[in-house]
């Protein structure tokens, strides 16, 4: 399916990323927005906000973030394609309603623009240091899929890839932005509709009378019915069977919780995408995501200038994380170098995946601004001794 | 090559779409590359307000300027706080009303022009930015006129096109006119700080 002619703005732009974000959820068939503004995401709602009107579209500004973040399952459950956009302190509250999202298997998306945390923090400046709230941040087990754009460009082009991925496998998406790249403008190019693929949803085919609304399909994803359509549904974050009765009992605790994750782990190596570029006989790698891989790019340039065989791994999907990717990358460096804008959060995941076979050398930084290149630098001259 | 730019004065002033315009010049109609950020302060508007805009001919990496090769000042402060940042040789361009130039190093390059007055000139203060962005075409030799023409065009309402285009033309011509001045007539620096006795 391509996306819809009518809400596509088919050009070439200059638009900063939440301006790109929000183009990319209109181009992904996205009608319908819940927020509670909050710097550095406002400019995202903003647009969505004056675009809407044009293509049929709601934005409803909340009362507070778990509003925003539970009325927007509703508008899914309605038959619209729905999204929430929010900041480190509006994450937080939405954490319960993410976690009834993976619970209910609501195909919808959640825009962090992440800045500088704890609490308030650093309203107005970049920081990536939700991360790991972003795969852990809800209560329980579950696996979760979160993208990392590191330009305008990137914010349209993963926007619509996070709207197709929870349609595809019914569980929310989130898109880690941060506040450099939010604000930062830069040239986009959106393609004509035809050249954007959406990904359908997945509505059930059988009868009112067939339909178990959890009974899972090959792929562990069961199929949907909307609101108004004559189907039985019952929608429930607590425990329950293929029919939507509540069990609260381990049996179908273990049947359930074991579904949801496995339907994501057993296609983590499809949604694990990265980009690698580098000699084979590397000494070095450097491993980075969002903003911080074009400063992670200028210092792997300085180190090859310096006669250096450094390689670079960018993680465009960082959760699932890309495990055989880094496990491959360690088992041929000396050294992994991994720069983040937070005091070392995803250099764990590097460091399990790479389980001892090569050095890992965090190079964190607490946000406000990015990282000096040099610092960068210093990390791989030190991992190539 | 990289080209390091900043813009500065205070909320109001449409700093940001001048940022913008350069950027969106450079980026659609030049075929070059274009990065900007901005600085937000905890206010919601008032106060100073700053843009960068990184211009290459190759992908831009690291997101912010290091050491200016041109600072475009429209407010005291502006010029405070980033001139002694920018290059040795870097291009300096003031509103010569607002900024009382001092305590240079002298090897910088500098024009001023009141960009206010002559926006008022044309009915509208508010295009002082689109003056300034013209007055920027002309000294910076980066970009056709015809780019920012576009790029103004693109920026703005329908019905302030011309009033822009104007503007521009009108920043231009004045910066065109003082680059073309002979060296001896060059506004030099220490006159600059004459204007403001």
């Amino acid at each position: 399916m391509h996306a819809d002619p009518g809400a596509v703005l088919t050009g070439v732009h200059f638009l900063n990323g939440d301006q790109a974000c929000c183009e990319g959820a209109l181009a992904a068939g996205a009608r319908f927005a819940a927020g509670y503004p909050i710097t550095p995401s406002t400019e995202i709602v903003e647009r969505f906000a004056s675009r809407a009107p044009e293509v049929g579209g709601v934005f409803i500004q909340m009362e507070d973030e778990l509003a925003a973040s539970i009325t927007l399952q509703g508008a899914v459950w309605a038959g619209a394609r729905a999204f929430t956009v929010t900041s480190g302190p509006g994450f937080s509250l939405m954490m319960e309603h993410l976690g009834y999202a993976v619970m209910t298997e609501t195909p919808c998306v959640f825009v962090n623009v992440m800045r500088g945390g704890p609490s308030t923090g650093l309203p107005t400046l970049p920081a990536q240091g939700d991360v790991m709230q972003a795969r852990w941040g809800s209560h329980g087990d579950y696996e979760i899929i979160a993208v990392c754009p590191n330009s305008p460009q990137e914010c349209f082009d993963l926007t619509v890839r996070a709207f197709n991925l929870s349609e595809r496998y019914r569980v929310p998406v989130m898109v880690l932005m941060d506040e450099c790249v939010g604000h930062m403008t830069e040239k986009v190019v959106i393609p004509p509709a035809e050249q954007i693929e959406v990904q359908p949803r997945r509505l059930t085919a059988k009868k009112p009378g067939d339909y178990l609304p959890y009974e899972p399909e090959e792929d562990l994803v069961p199929a949907l019915a909307h609101a108004g359509e004559g189907y039985r549904y019952h929608i429930t974050g607590v425990t329950h069977d293929e029919a939507g009765r509540l069990g609260v009992n381990a049996a179908a605790q273990d049947k359930l919780v074991r579904r949801l994750c496995e339907k994501v782990r057993r296609a983590s190596e499809d949604l694990a995408s990265y980009e690698l570029e580098g000699p084979d006989d590397a000494d070095v790698a450097v491993v980075s995501y969002g903003i911080t891989s074009r400063v992670a790019e200028r210092a792997v340039r300085l180190a090859r200038e310096q006669g250096l065989r450094v390689a670079k791994l960018r993680l465009l999907t960082i959760w699932p994380f890309a495990d055989s990717a880094i496990r491959d990358l360690a088992a041929r460096v000396k050294t992994i170098v991994v720069p983040e804008l937070n005091l070392g959060q995803l250099v764990r995941e590097v460091e399990r995946a790479a389980a001892g076979q090569a050095r890992v050398i965090p190079v964190s930084h607490a946000g406000g601004t990015v990282h000096r290149p040099e610092d960068i630098l210093s990390a791989i001259l030190e991992g190539v001794q | 090559m990289l080209t390091e730019i900043r813009f500065a004065g205070f909320g109001g002033q449409g700093i940001l779409l001048a940022a913008n315009i350069v950027g969106r010049a450079a980026a659609i109609y030049e075929g070059g590359y274009a990065t900007m950020t901005q600085s937000y302060g905890p206010e919601a508007r008032g106060g100073a307000s700053s843009a960068q805009v990184l211009l290459s001919d190759e992908p831009i990496l690291y997101p912010y300027t290091t050491h200016e090769d041109i600072l475009v000042a429209l407010s005291q402060e502006a010029f405070t706080r980033f001139a002694p940042n920018m290059k040795p040789d870097g291009l300096l361009l003031v509103e010569e009303e607002l900024v009382r130039v001092e305590g240079l190093r002298g090897t910088e390059r500098m024009f001023g022009i009141p960009a206010t007055r002559l926006a008022e000139e044309l009915g509208k203060r508010v295009v002082l930015n689109i003056v300034m962005v013209g007055f920027f075409a002309a000294l910076s030799g980066l970009g056709k006129p015809e780019s920012y023409h576009q790029a103004i065009a693109a920026s703005v309402p329908k019905g302030l096109i011309d009033l822009n285009l104007k503007a521009f033309e009108k920043g231009y011509e004045f910066g065109d006119r003082a680059a073309h001045r002979p060296p001896s007539e060059e506004t030099a620096i220490a006159d600059l700080a004459w204007h403001h006795p």
